[in-house]
C-alpha cells in the first residue's frame, strides 16, 4: 500500500485562490490579488513537483480515494484520483506552464478593470483543468471537462461589454456542449455495458474483450463518441469553429487555455482511453483521419490571416491535428510528447504575441506592425525561439516531437505522413510570414495611428508613441518558456520520453516502431521534414521580406480561392445558414407561433369560446370579477364534494 | 420523541395555514405581517428538518405515519405519511416558502395581509398533497392548491392576470376531474380511499373489474398529472400563468406546483398501475422527449425573461417524466433529483426575474442589456443559477439530468440519446438569454443607474445558491434517502418484467 500523496490538494489549492479573489477581490489591492492567485497556483505547481519527486517510490498506477459522489442502486461514482506517467506529464505541464502564465498575466492585466475577476477565473480554470487531469473516472473527468469549458466561457467573454467577446464566449460553450453530448453518450454506453466509469475497472474489463476489427461494434461506438467529445474540446473538424473566435479573450487566456492546456484535453482523453481505442481500430482510423485533415485544413487558413492571434489560433488547431494524427496511429506517447512541446512553444508564441500587442498599443493586425525587433528585442528573441520550434527546425523542441509523429504516421500509412509533411511546410511558411511581418521591415504602425485608427482592443494601453518593451514580470516567463522551447524536446532523444510513458501505453508499440523503420528511412524522413521547414522559411523570406509586393499579386491571381481562404472557407457562414438560422426561425415561426399559439392555444380557446356560448354562467365566471370568481370556485368545490359523498354512500 | 414522530406531519402541514388564520386575527401593520409570515414559514421549515433528521434510511416504506378514521361514510381516513420521495418534496416546499416571503417583502404593497394568508394557505395545501396517503385527502389538498394560486395570480399579477388565472384554473381543474372519476371508481370498488389499502388490493388482484377499467383509470390519473407537469402538449397554460404571476407565485408554481404532477405520476400511476405504466411508456416517453427539445427551442426565441424560464421548465420537467417512465433505478433517482434541483434553481431564476421587475417593471429582454455593468452582484447570482440550470457538474442540475439520461439510455438508447441533446439546447437558450440581458454595453441609459442587490434580496438568494452547490457536490445526502424508496417503487416492475420473461 503506497502512502497517500493528498492529490486532492492539487486542484483544491487553486480553487481556494479563486474563492478568495472571487469573494473578496473587489476590496483587495492589485498586489494582494496577484499574490493570492500566484501563491495558490504556485502551491499547486510545488505539489506537482513533490509528486514528481515521490514518483519513483510509488506503485503505479497510484489511486487515491476521497469520497462518494453519486450512487444509484449498484452504480457508484467516487471522487478519486489516478496517477500514472501520463498524469504526471500532464500535471507538470499544466501547473508549470499555468504558473508561468499566471506570472505573466500580472503584468499584462495590471491596467485592466476587473483585475480580481480575471485572476479568480484563471485560478478556477486551474482547478477544473487539474480535476480533469487527475480524475480517476470518466465522470470526474467530465467535471473538469465541463468546468474548463465554463472557465473558457468566462475568460473569452472577460471584456463582456464587447458584443463580439460575449458572443465568442457563448459560441465556445455551445460548440463544446455539442462535443460533450458525444462524450455523455459514450459514458452511457460504458455504464450500460460495463456498469462502471472507474478507469482501473473499465480498462481491465475492456482489456479482456476481443478487438473489434470489423464494423461498428460497442467499443468502436464508444471510441467514436469519445472522439466527438475530443473534437469539441480540442477544436477538430467539424467543431473547430469556436477556437479562432476565442481569441477575443485576453492574450494570457489564449496562451493558457486555448493553446497550452485546455484544448489539449481532448488529446489527453483519447490517450487516457487508449485501451478502448486499442480495441476499436476503426475508431482509431477515424481519429487519425480527422487529425490529419484538421492539421492541413487549419494550416491553409493560417496562411491568409492578418490578425496575429488568429494566425496562432489556426496554427493551434493545426498542431492539435498532429496530436490526433499521432493518437490515431496509436503513437500516443508521440502525441503526448507533442502536446508537451506544443505547450511550451505555443504558450510562448501567444505570450510573446501578447507582448507585441502590448508594445503597439493593442494593435493585432500584422499589417500595422513591422520592424519591431529593434523596439522589443527580448520579445523578438523569445518569439524567434518559439517560431523555429513550431516550424520544426532542429534542435528546437518542436522538431523532435513532430518528427516522431511523422515517422510513426509514415509507418502506419504514408498518406498521413505526406499530408503531415505538407502541413509542416505550410506551418513553417505562415509562422515565418508572421515573424517577418511583425519584426522585420519598417514599423507601419505610425501611419495607421495618424489615420486615426482605433486599436482593436479599446481596453487600456492607449496613448502610444514608439513601441516599447514589456516589463520584467512579463519577460521572465517568456524567457523560461523560450529555454523550454529550445531544450524541451531533448527529453525525447533516444526514445527516452516514450520509454517513460511505456508503462501506460505499452512498451510493445514503441519497440515495434523503432524496429519497423530502418535507420536510413528514419533519417530520410527527418531530412525531408527539415527541408520542408527550410522551404517554408525561404518562401516566407522571399514573399514578406525580399519582395513584399508579390503576395498581393499572387492573391489577385488566385481570385476566388484566395477569397475562400481569407474567409476561412466560409464555414462559419455555412454553419449559420445550415443550423443556427433554421433553428431560430423554425423555433419562432413553426414551434412557437405555429404549434404553441396556432394549434394548441387556438384549440383551447375555441373550446373555451364554445363553452361560453353554451352557458351564460360560464361567461360570468370569466368576467374578471375576482369575488364572483372565488364564489364559483367554492360552489364548484362544494358540488364535487357533495357528489363524492353521494357516490360513497351509494 | 415518539409523539413528535406521530404528529410531525400534521404540524408541518397545518402550521402555515394556522399561521395564516392567526394573521387574519392579529397583526395590523404590514411590517408585522411580513415578519410574522417569515417566522411561521421558518418555523415550518425548521420542523420539516425533523423529517430528515429522524428518518430510517434503509426503510423503504412510509414513515411518520398517522392514520385516524375521519369520516365513516364515506370511509375517509386522516392518513398521512412520507417516504424518501415525498419527504424531499415537503422539504422543498418548506425551503422555498420563507424565500418567497422575503422576495415579496417590498413588491407587495396592497392587500398585504391577504397576500401572505394566501401564501401560507398555499404552503399547507402543497405540503398536504405530498403527505396525504388517503386519496380523498389527497384530492382535497390537490384542488386546494388551485384556489390560493389562482387568486395570487388573479389579484397580485400583472397585465392579463385574470386571463392567466382563469386559464390556469380551468386547464388544471378540467384535467383533475378525470382523476376524480378514477378515484371514485377505485373507492366504489375497494371501499376505501386509503392509498396503501388500494395498492394492496390491486396487487393481490382483489379488485373486481380492474383489468378492464385499468386503462381508463390510468388515463384519468395521467391527464390530471400531465397537465400539471406540464407535459407537451398540455403546457400552454404555464407561460401565461408565469408571466402574469407575482414573483412568489411563480417561485412556488415552478418550484413546487409542477412537481405535484410528476409526484402524482410516480406515486399513483406507477404505484397503482404498473402494467398500464409499462404499456403506455413508449408514447409518454415520446411526449417527454418532445417536451425536452420543444420546450428548449421555444424557450430560446422568447422575448420575455419569464417566458424563457417558463419554457425551460417544460424542458426540464420533460427530463423528470422521461426518468420516471424509464422504470430504471437511475432514471427514477434522477427524476427525483431533477425535481428538487429544478425547484431550487428555477425558483431562484424566478426570484431573480422578480428582482429586475421591481426595478424595471418589465420582463422584456429588449428592455435590458448590459446589466452586468450596473449590477455585478445580481449578474453573478444570475450566472451561478443559470449554470446550475444548464447542468454544470458540481452544481445541482447535473446529477439529476445525468442519472435520468443514463437510466433512459438503459431503457432505450434512443431515449437517452435524444434526451441528451437537451444539454446542447439548454446551453443555447440560457446563455443566449444571459448574454442579451447582461453582456454588451448598457443599451438603455436609464439602466446604468439600476441598484444592485439589496441585503434582503441577497438573503433570499444565498440559500438557493448554497443549496445548488451542496446538491451538486454531495448529492448522496439526498440520494441515500431517495434510493430505497425508488427501489420499493420499482419492485412491481421487476415482477412485471419477470412475468413477461416467465411467459
Amino acid at each position: 500500500m503506497t502512502p497517500s500523496l493528498h492529490l486532492w490538494l492539487i486542484p483544491i489549492l487553486p480553487l481556494i485562490g479563486a474563492a478568495i479573489n472571487g469573494f473578496f477581490g473587489r476590496r483587495l489591492s492589485r498586489q494582494t490579488v496577484s499574490a493570492v492567485a500566484l501563491t495558490f497556483c504556485g502551491a499547486a505547481f510545488l505539489m506537482g513537483l513533490y509528486v514528481a519527486a515521490r514518483f519513483p517510490s510509488l506503485e503505479l498506477p497510484h489511486a487515491e480515494y476521497l469520497g462518494h459522489w453519486i450512487r444509484s442502486g449498484n452504480f457508484m461514482v467516487n471522487f478519486e484520483f489516478y496517477l500514472d506517467q501520463l498524469t504526471l506529464v500532464m500535471l507538470l505541464v499544466v501547473t508549470g506552464v499555468g504558473f508561468l502564465i499566471h506570472i505573466y498575466s500580472v503584468g499584462y492585466m495590471w491596467e485592466e478593470g476587473g483585475f480580481y475577476r480575471f485572476f479568480s477565473y484563471l485560478n478556477l480554470f486551474m482547478f477544473f483543468m487539474l480535476t480533469l487531469v487527475l480524475a480517476g473516472n470518466y465522470l470526474q473527468m467530465f467535471i473538469g471537462w465541463e468546468g474548463v469549458g465554463l472557465a473558457s466561457y468566462l475568460l473569452i467573454g472577460f471584456w463582456f461589454t464587447k458584443d463580439s467577446a460575449a458572443s465568442a464566449g457563448k459560441k465556445a460553450f455551445i460548440v463544446n456542449r455539442i462535443g460533450d453530448f458525444g462524450f455523455l453518450i459514450a459514458l452511457f454506453l460504458l455504464i450500460k455495458h460495463f456498469g462502471s466509469l472507474n478507469f482501473s475497472q473499465l480498462f481491465s474489463s475492456i482489456a479482456q474483450q476481443p478487438a473489434e476489427t470489423a464494423g461498428v461494434g460497442l467499443l468502436t461506438s464508444i471510441g467514436l463518441l469519445l472522439m466527438v467529445g475530443a473534437a469539441g474540446k480540442s477544436a477538430q473538424i467539424p467543431l473547430y469553429v469556436w477556437l479562432p473566435d476565442a481569441m477575443e479573450g485576453p492574450t494570457p487566456v489564449s496562451a493558457l487555455i486555448h493553446a497550452a492546456t485546455m484544448v489539449t484535453a481532448g488529446v489527453y482523453m483519447v490517450a487516457r482511453s487508449h485501451v478502448i481505442f486499442g480495441h476499436a481500430p476503426n475508431a482509431l482510423t477515424v481519429v487519425a483521419i480527422i487529425g490529419t485533415l484538421t492539421a492541413l485544413f487549419a494550416a491553409t487558413i493560417g496562411i491568409a490571416q492578418t490578425d496575429i492571434k488568429k494566425v496562432l489560433a489556426y496554427s493551434t488547431v493545426s498542431q492539435l491535428g498532429y496530436m490526433f494524427m499521432a493518437c490515431g496511429v496509436a503513437a500516443y506517447s508521440a502525441g503526448i510528447f507533442h502536446l508537451m512541446t506544443h505547450a511550451f512553444f505555443k504558450g510562448l508564441l501567444f505570450l510573446a504575441a501578447g507582448s507585441v500587442i502590448h508594445a503597439v498599443g493593442g494593435e493585432q493586425d500584422m499589417r500595422k506592425m513591422g520592424g519591431l525587433r529593434q523596439y522589443i528585442p527580448w520579445t523578438f528573441m523569445t518569439m524567434t525561439a518559439a517560431t523555429f520550434a513550431i516550424a520544426g527546425f532542429p534542435p528546437f523542441a518542436g522538431f523532435f516531437s513532430k518528427d516522431e509523429i511523422l515517422a510513426r504516421a509514415y509507418e502506419a500509412n504514408p498518406a498521413y505522413w505526406f499530408i503531415g509533411v505538407t502541413t509542416a511546410f505550410i506551418t513553417s511558411f505562415y509562422m515565418f510570414r508572421l515573424w517577418f511581418m511583425t519584426f522585420f521591415g519598417d514599423y507601419r504602425g505610425r501611419e495607421a495611428a495618424e489615420h486615426g485608427h482605433a486599436p482593436a482592443h479599446g481596453h487600456g494601453h492607449g496613448g502610444h508613441g514608439d513601441p516599447h518593451e514589456s516589463p520584467m514580470i512579463m519577460l521572465v516567463p517568456l524567457m523560461i518558456l523560450a529555454v523550454l522551447s529550445v531544450i524541451g524536446g531533448w527529453v525525447g532523444i533516444g526514445g527516452r520520453f516514450e520509454h517513460f510513458l511505456s508503462p501506460v501505453f505499452g512498451e510493445g508499440a514503441t519497440a515495434v516502431a523503432t524496429e519497423a523503420l530502418s535507420r536510413s528511412t528514419e533519417i530520410t524522413l527527418m531530412v525531408i521534414s527539415v527541408v520542408a521547414a527550410v522551404l517554408g522559411f525561404y518562401l516566407a523570406y522571399v514573399l514578406y521580406l525580399k519582395r513584399p509586393e508579390l503576395p498581393q499579386k499572387i492573391a489577385d491571381s488566385l481570385g476566388g480561392l484566395y477569397q475562400a481562404v481569407v474567409n476561412k472557407y466560409y464555414v462559419d457562414e455555412i454553419y449559420g445558414d445550415l443550423f443556427v438560422k433554421p433553428l431560430v426561425d423554425g423555433s419562432t415561426r413553426i414551434l412557437w407561433h405555429g404549434v404553441d399559439q396556432g394549434v394548441i392555444d387556438a384549440a383551447i380557446n375555441d373550446t373555451a369560446d364554445g363553452a361560453r356560448h353554451v352557458s351564460d354562467s360560464a361567461r360570468q365566471m370569466q368576467s374578471g370579477n375576482v369575488r364572483s370568481y372565488a364564489g364559483w370556485v367554492a360552489v364548484g368545490a362544494a358540488v364535487i364534494i357533495a357528489y363524492m359523498i353521494w357516490m360513497g354512500v351509494r | 420523541m415518539n409523539i413528535l414522530n406521530t404528529h410531525i406531519l400534521t404540524l408541518v402541514t397545518f402550521i402555515p395555514a394556522a399561521g395564516g388564520l392567526l394573521l387574519l386575527l392579529v397583526p395590523r401593520r404590514d411590517r408585522d405581517i411580513r415578519i410574522f409570515s417569515l417566522i411561521v414559514s421558518l418555523l415550518t421549515f425548521g420542523l420539516s428538518l425533523h423529517l430528515v433528521a429522524r428518518v430510517h434510511r434503509m426503510l423503504p416504506g412510509f414513515q411518520y405515519e398517522i392514520d385516524r378514521a375521519w369520516i365513516s361514510t364515506p370511509n375517509i381516513h386522516y392518513h398521512m405519511g412520507v417516504d424518501g420521495i415525498s419527504m424531499w418534496l415537503v422539504l422543498l416546499t418548506t425551503f422555498l416558502t420563507p424565500l418567497c416571503v422575503l422576495i415579496s417583502w417590498n413588491s407587495i404593497h396592497e392587500r398585504v395581509k391577504e397576500f401572505f394568508i394566501l401564501l401560507l394557505v398555499l404552503e399547507t395545501a402543497l405540503i398536504g398533497v405530498f403527505t396525504s396517503l388517503d386519496l380523498f385527502l389527497f384530492y382535497f389538498f390537490w384542488e386546494s392548491t388551485l384556489i390560493p394560486m389562482a387568486l395570487l395570480i388573479g389579484i397580485y399579477g400583472h397585465g392579463r392576470k385574470v386571463y392567466a388565472a382563469v386559464k390556469f384554473f380551468l386547464y388544471t381543474m378540467v384535467a383533475s376531474v378525470f382523476m376524480l372519476a378514477a378515484v371514485i371508481w377505485l373507492y366504489a370498488h375497494v371501499g376505501s380511499f386509503d392509498f396503501v389499502t388500494i395498492q394492496n388490493a390491486i396487487r393481490t388482484g382483489q379488485v373486481e373489474g380492474f383489468s378492464t377499467a385499468a386503462p381508463w383509470l390510468f388515463i384519468g390519473f395521467f391527464l390530471a398529472f400531465a397537465v400539471k407537469v406540464p407535459l407537451f402538449p398540455f403546457h400552454t397554460w404555464l407561460p401565461d400563468a408565469h408571466v402574469e404571476a407575482p414573483t412568489a407565485g411563480s417561485v412556488l408554481l415552478a418550484g413546487v406546483l409542477l412537481k405535484m404532477g410528476t409526484y402524482g405520476l410516480l406515486r399513483f400511476n406507477l404505484g397503482l398501475f404498473p402494467e398500464q405504466s409499462r404499456h403506455n411508456a413508449p408514447w409518454i416517453c415520446t411526449l417527454a422527449l418532445v417536451g425536452i427539445v420543444y420546450g428548449a427551442l421555444v424557450a430560446m426565441v422568447q422575448p420575455n425573461l419569464k417566458r424563457v424560464i417558463a419554457y425551460s421548465s417544460v424542458s426540464h420537467l420533460g427530463f423528470v417524466v422521461l426518468g420516471i417512465f424509464s422504470f430504471t433505478q437511475a432514471g427514477l433517482n434522477g427524476a427525483m433529483f431533477v425535481m428538487l434541483a429544478h425547484g431550487i434553481s428555477t425558483g431562484a431564476l424566478f426570484m431573480l426575474a422578480g428582482i429586475i421587475f421591481e426595478r424595471k417593471h418589465s420582463y422584456e429582454i429588449a428592455d435590458m442589456g448590459g446589466l452586468a455593468t450596473p449590477m455585478p452582484k445580481y449578474a453573478t447570482f444570475f450566472l451561478f443559477i443559470t449554470l446550475a440550470s444548464v447542468g454544470l457538474p458540481l452544481l445541482n442540475g447535473f446529477v439529476g439530468e445525468f442519472l435520468v439520461l443514463s437510466g433512459a439510455f438503459q431503457a432505450n438508447p434512443w431515449y437517452g440519446t435524444i434526451g441528451a441533446t437537451g444539454v446542447i439546447w439548454s446551453a443555447c437558450y440560457l446563455l443566449w438569454m444571459y448574454q442579451r440581458v447582461f453582456f454588451g454595453k448598457v443599451t438603455h441609459p436609464e439602466n446604468s443607474t439600476l441598484a444592485d442587490l439589496s441585503a434582503r434580496e441577497q438573503l433570499a438568494l444565498w440559500p438557493t445558491a448554497v443549496a445548488a452547490l451542496v446538491m451538486g457536490v454531495a448529492p448522496l445526502l439526498w440520494l441515500n434517502i431517495i434510493d430505497p424508496a425508488v427501489q420499493a417503487a420499482l419492485t412491481p416492475f421487476a415482477q412485471v418484467a419477470s412475468k413477461v420473461v416467465g411467459q
